[in-house]
């Protein structure tokens, strides 16, 4: 008989914290995963894949999932700070399948090669390349976001990737790079 | 009320759940690298062992005393930490989401924290009534807070000391929670219940 109600009683409680729980997730349901979006928006919105992901928001997603947080290129060093204080892990160097070189760079297609194949142009995530089929292309050089997505593609290897030189209209203080020493 | 404050500090210093019973000693050491995340642990602990003590109690000396169904009761209170911590990471989610980042993955780990499940059980053995139990939960988690934020401190310093190679990573790191066990016995005798 004590069996019986201890099943009993216990099959109660079991319910009625089923129910708290299953009323407290609709009551308290959050929509998305906040963690994603605040990841999404350190990210560069480059949309350059480089990461092997389709774009910044799946990468975001990943990374939020236990991605390694040091796959965007275009981000570098600081990127990849930021997330790591986000996520509370350690910050660690870029893969290393990327390049160091992480300064602002655009495309750039030698016109002379170019035979307006319009390859680069279906590469290019963020529409930064004009020209039309037999048709000499170029690139926008203010829409690129310096991604190198469109360099694979060509067939004759005409473009190729200029840093931007730095001039007094894109010019930013790095005060990080500053070397501050306390001194005991 | 001089008894109330007497077992706050009782259980909080001369009866620490980490240092002196070795209760919950899993997050101690695992969560304890950086103090950041040492002190999100510490208030998602003290919330959940605080709400859990006061269910368990209620359960036990409603439902579980009345129907004389005592032997239930190990079980019965993992039913109730388990309903506490997920009720609290929704809650949690909800209404503040930095505190839930902060948090992180801690929350429901505090599920396996075997200090929330001594807290209860050791609340049924030293026949605590309703207060006596939200304060000996609430004194046992302030506690493990304080212990384990001092120890995270004190490990982020030595991650810079200059350790010899044998005793690098976590074999300085359970030299140094020895020592400070040591140092807590020294709060025996502070208090006489």
């Amino acid at each position: 008989m004590t069996l019986l109600i201890a099943i009993l009683v216990f099959g109660l409680i079991a319910a009625l914290f089923g129910a708290l729980l299953g009323y407290a997730s609709i009551r308290f349901k959050v929509d998305a995963d906040p963690i994603v979006e605040q990841i999404d928006a350190i990210l560069p919105q480059t949309q350059c894949g480089q990461c092997g992901y389709p774009g910044c928001k799946p990468y975001a997603q990943a990374v939020a999932d236990g991605e390694a947080i040091n796959k965007c290129a275009p981000g570098g060093e600081d990127t990849i700070k930021k997330i790591a204080d986000l996520m509370g892990v350690e910050a660690e160097p870029l893969d290393e399948s990327h390049e160091k070189d992480n300064r602002p760079k655009v495309a750039f297609i030698i016109e002379e090669d170019c035979i307006g194949c319009t390859k680069c142009i279906q590469a290019c995530p963020v529409d930064a390349i004009l020209g039309a089929a037999k048709q000499m292309h170029t690139i926008i050089a203010d829409e690129c976001t310096g991604c190198d997505l469109c360099v694979a593609p060509c067939p004759v290897d005409c473009i190729e990737m200029r840093v931007v030189p730095e001039t007094t209209q894109n010019w930013l203080w790095d005060l990080n790079s500053i070397p501050v020493q306390q001194i005991d | 009320m001089t008894d109330y404050l007497l077992l706050l500090v009782a259980t909080v210093l001369v009866n620490n759940f980490v240092l002196v019973q070795f209760l919950g000693l899993c997050p101690f050491m695992g969560v304890s690298s950086r103090t950041e995340t040492a002190i999100g642990m510490s208030f998602a602990t003290i919330f959940v062992m605080t709400v859990a003590s006061l269910l368990s109690y209620l359960v036990t000396t409603y439902l579980l005393v009345p129907l004389n169904i005592e032997y239930l009761t190990t079980m019965s209170f993992i039913l109730v930490i388990a309903v506490v911590v997920q009720f609290t990471e929704m809650v949690v989610h909800k209404t503040s989401a930095s505190l839930y980042r902060l948090l992180g993955i801690f929350l429901p780990l505090i599920t396996t924290n075997c200090a929330v499940l001594g807290v209860a059980l050791l609340n049924l053995r030293s026949h605590h009534n309703f207060f006596e139990s939200i304060i000996y939960g609430f004194g046992a988690s302030v506690g493990f807070s304080l212990v384990l934020v001092m120890f995270s401190a004190m490990r982020e310093k030595l991650a810079n000391a200059d350790v010899p190679t044998p005793f690098k990573g976590a074999a300085i790191a359970m030299i140094t929670a020895g020592l400070m066990s040591l140092a807590f016995m020294g709060f025996t005798g502070l208090v006489k219940l």
